[in-house]
C-alpha cells in the first residue's frame, strides 16, 4: 500500500492530551453513523430475511437464515449478467480513459503542441459536467430524431449507426464514462509529470532521444504511482456505474432495469422491496470491488516500484 | 510546485521551434481533436437549448434557431411546476455548498490531528480510513437509507447531508497536505511560548493548509453536486430534489410528453453554468498535485 498510505512514522510530539481526540471526534462520530454502523447493518441484514410464519395467516417475522441471500444472489441470473456487463464496462472504460489520458498529458507537457491552454481546459470542461447531465447530453446525441451524428451519416447516405441498440448500448455507456473522467485524469497525470526536473529532459535531449523515447522511457515510468492512483480511483468509480445507465434507460429499451449490479440492488431494495437480498448483493460488490483494487494494485506496485517497496 | 497547473502555459514556450514541424503538428492536432470531442456534446447542448419543442426534432442539430425557442424554453422551464427549477438549483448548491464547508472542516481538523499528533490508536484509525476509501461509497446506500428511515431522515435535507459530509479520501488528502505543510518546529516554538493545543492547530496549523483546504472543497463540491444515487435513493419529495435527480425525473417523463425534452435541455445548459464558473474562478488556488500524490507525507 504504498501508494495509498504514506503512513511513514514522522515522529509527531506524544502531546496535546485531549486534543487530538477532540480535533478527530467529528470525524469519528460521522464515520461511525455513516460507515460503519450501514457495514455492519448490511452484513446483519444480508444473513436475515423476512418469511411468512403461522401458517395462512401472514405473519411476517424475520429470521436469521445464514448465507441463503447470497446464494440467491449469485444464482439470481439478473446478477450475473450485470456484474458481466459491469465488468465489460471497466474493461472497455478504464484502459481507454487512462490511456486518452495519458496521451493528452504526454502531448501537453511536449515542446511541440500548441495552443495548449485551450485544449487543457477543452477536455478538463466535462469534469465539471454531473454524471446524469453528461448522460442526458450523450443521450440526445444517441438518439434517433435528435441525433446530430446520424444526421451527419443520413445526409451523405450513409447508414446511421444505432447507439441505443442491444449491441452498442455498452459502447455508448461506456463513451459517456470515457467523456467524463478522461480530463480530471489528464490534469492528475500532466501535474505529476510538470513536478519532474527538467533537467531530466535536457539531459535526454543531449543524448539524442527523441521525443517519443523520452515520453515512453523516461517520463511515464517516473509518474507511475501517479498512474496507480489514478487507476485504482478509475476502477472503483466504474464498478459503481449507475447514473449513466439509468439516465439513458427512459431513452431505449436496450437498458433493463437490471443493466448493471447497482441497478440491479436498487431494484431489489425498493422496487421488490426486498432488503436482505440487495444487502447481500450490496456486501458482494462492496467485497468485489475491494479485492479487485487491492489485487490491481499490489500488481501495479510491483511492477512500478520493483519488489523492495 | 504547480499551483497554477489550468492557468500555465506549458513548456512549449521555451525552444520549440527545435521540434520537427511535422510533430508539432501532429501533438496539435491530437490535442484539438480531444478537445472537439470533449466540447461537442457542450457545444450542442448550447445550441439545442435556443430551439423550442416544434424545432428540436425538425431542424439540424448543429444549427441555433431564431424563432425565439430560446426564450420560450427559459420562460417555460422556470414556470414548469411553480419554478420548482429555482428551487432544484437552490437544493443542489445547498447540498454541495454546506456539505463540501462542513466536509472541509471535519476532514482538515481531522487530517491535521492524525498528522501531528501521536496518540493511542493512531495508526489503527488511519487504516481503517484507508479501507473507507477504497469501499464503494455507494454500496453503502441502501443501508443509510435504512438507517435514515429508522431516524426519520428521510425525504428531507439532512438525509442527504449528513451522508455527504464525510469523506475518508477528504481525511486522507488532509492529512498528507498536513503532514507536508505544517512545521513542527513552529508548534514545538508556540508550545514553549505557552500557547494551548487548539489555539496553535487553529493559527499555526490552518493558514499552511488553505491550499489543501481549497482543492479539498473543489473535490467534494464537485463530488455532491454531482451525486445521483444519495438524493435518488433518500428523497422522494421533488421539492427537496438536487438538480441532478430532478433533470432525471423531467426525461422520465418525458418519454410520454416529448415537449419536455427542449426544457430538459435547457435545464441541462443552465445546470453546467455554474460548475464551470467556479471551476474558472477556484482554478488557480487548488493543488491537484495533491490528488497526484506528489506532496509527500
Amino acid at each position: 500500500m504504498a501508494v495509498l498510505a504514506a503512513a511513514r512514522p514522522h515522529r509527531p510530539r506524544q502531546r496535546g492530551g485531549a486534543a487530538p481526540y477532540v480535533l478527530l471526534l467529528p470525524a469519528l462520530v460521522l464515520l461511525v453513523l455513516f460507515l460503519i454502523i450501514p457495514i455492519g447493518y448490511t452484513i446483519w441484514l444480508s444473513v436475515r430475511a423476512s418469511r411468512v410464519t403461522g401458517g395462512g395467516l401472514g405473519l411476517r417475522t424475520e429470521s436469521f437464515v445464514g448465507l441463503a441471500n447470497y446464494v440467491g444472489a449469485i444464482t439470481d441470473s439478473a446478477y450475473a449478467h450485470s456484474v458481466l456487463r459491469m465488468l465489460g464496462y471497466g474493461v472497455i472504460v478504464v484502459p481507454t480513459m487512462l490511456g486518452l489520458a495519458l496521451l493528452f498529458a504526454l502531448l501537453l507537457d511536449s515542446r511541440g503542441a500548441r495552443l495548449t491552454s485551450f485544449t487543457r481546459l477543452g477536455i478538463f470542461l466535462p469534469y465539471a459536467v454531473p454524471g446524469v447531465i453528461a448522460s442526458l447530453l450523450w443521450g440526445f446525441l444517441y438518439l434517433p430524431g435528435v441525433s446530430p451524428i446520424r444526421a451527419a451519416f443520413e445526409a451523405v447516405r450513409l447508414p446511421a449507426p444505432d447507439f441505443l441498440g442491444s449491441g452498442s448500448v455498452l459502447f455508448s455507456v461506456a463513451n459517456i464514462g470515457i467523456w467524463g473522467g478522461v480530463g480530471f485524469n489528464m490534469i492528475v497525470l500532466y501535474t505529476a509529470l510538470r513536478g519532474l526536473p527538467a533537467e531530466l529532459d535536457d539531459a535526454a535531449r543531449v543524448d539524442g532521444a527523441s521525443e517519443l523515447q523520452i515520453a515512453l522511457r523516461i517520463k511515464v515510468p517516473l509518474i507511475a504511482p501517479a498512474l496507480v492512483m489514478t487507476g485504482i480511483f478509475s476502477l472503483i468509480a466504474s464498478l459503481q456505474v449507475f447514473s449513466e445507465p439509468s439516465t439513458l434507460q427512459p431513452l431505449t429499451d436496450s437498458i433493463s432495469f437490471t443493466w448493471v449490479p447497482l441497478m440491479t440492488i436498487y431494484r431489489d431494495a425498493f422496487v421488490n422491496n426486498d432488503i436482505y437480498t440487495a444487502a447481500a448483493a450490496s456486501v458482494l460488490l462492496a467485497l468485489g470491488t475491494l479485492a479487485v483494487s487491492l489485487a490491481v494494485l499490489s500488481f501495479l506496485q510491483k511492477r512500478a516500484f520493483g519488489e523492495d517497496r | 510546485m504547480s499551483t497554477a497547473v489550468l492557468e500555465r502555459s506549458g513548456p512549449t514556450v521555451r525552444s520549440a521551434d527545435r521540434t520537427p514541424r511535422r510533430t508539432r503538428y501532429l501533438s496539435t492536432g491530437i490535442l484539438l481533436l480531444g478537445a472537439l470531442y470533449c466540447l461537442l456534446p457542450v457545444a450542442w447542448v448550447v445550441i439545442a437549448a435556443t430551439k423550442g419543442p416544434g424545432d428540436l426534432f425538425t431542424t439540424f442539430s448543429f444549427w441555433p434557431s431564431v424563432n425565439g425557442g430560446f426564450g420560450y424554453n427559459i420562460s417555460h422551464l422556470l414556470e414548469f411546476r411553480d419554478g420548482i427549477f429555482w428551487k432544484w438549483a437552490g437544493n443542489s448548491l445547498l447540498y454541495a455548498g454546506a456539505g463540501s464547508l462542513l466536509s472541509v472542516a471535519i476532514s482538515v481538523t481531522a487530517g491535521y490531528a492524525l498528522a501531528k499528533y501521536r496518540f493511542r490508536g493512531r495508526e489503527t484509525l488511519f487504516r481503517c480510513i484507508l479501507a473507507g476509501v477504497l469501499v464503494p461509497q455507494i454500496t453503502l446506500a441502501v443501508p443509510q437509507y435504512l438507517l435514515m428511515s429508522k431516524l426519520g431522515l428521510v425525504n428531507s435535507y439532512w438525509s442527504v447531508l449528513l451522508p455527504s459530509i464525510i469523506s475518508p479520501y477528504c481525511i486522507y488528502l488532509s492529512r498528507i497536505y498536513a503532514a507536508a505543510v505544517v512545521s513542527d518546529d513552529m508548534l514545538e516554538a508556540g508550545r514553549i511560548d505557552g500557547a494551548g493545543e487548539y489555539r496553535l492547530a487553529w493559527s499555526i496549523g490552518m493558514p499552511p493548509m488553505i491550499p489543501g483546504m481549497v482543492t479539498i472543497f473543489l473535490l467534494q463540491f464537485v463530488a455532491i453536486w454531482n451525486n445521483f444515487l444519495l438524493p435518488y435513493i433518500m428523497i422522494s419529495d421533488d421539492r427537496h430534489f438536487p438538480m441532478t435527480v430532478g433533470l432525471f425525473s423531467m426525461l422520465n417523463q418525458g418519454a410520454s410528453q416529448p415537449a419536455l425534452y427542449s426544457l430538459v435541455i435547457m435545464g441541462a445548459f443552465l445546470s453546467v453554468l455554474p460548475l464551470i464558473a467556479l471551476f474558472l474562478f477556484l482554478q488557480r488556488y487548488w493543488r491537484i498535485d495533491l490528488v497526484s500524490g506528489a506532496v509527500k507525507g
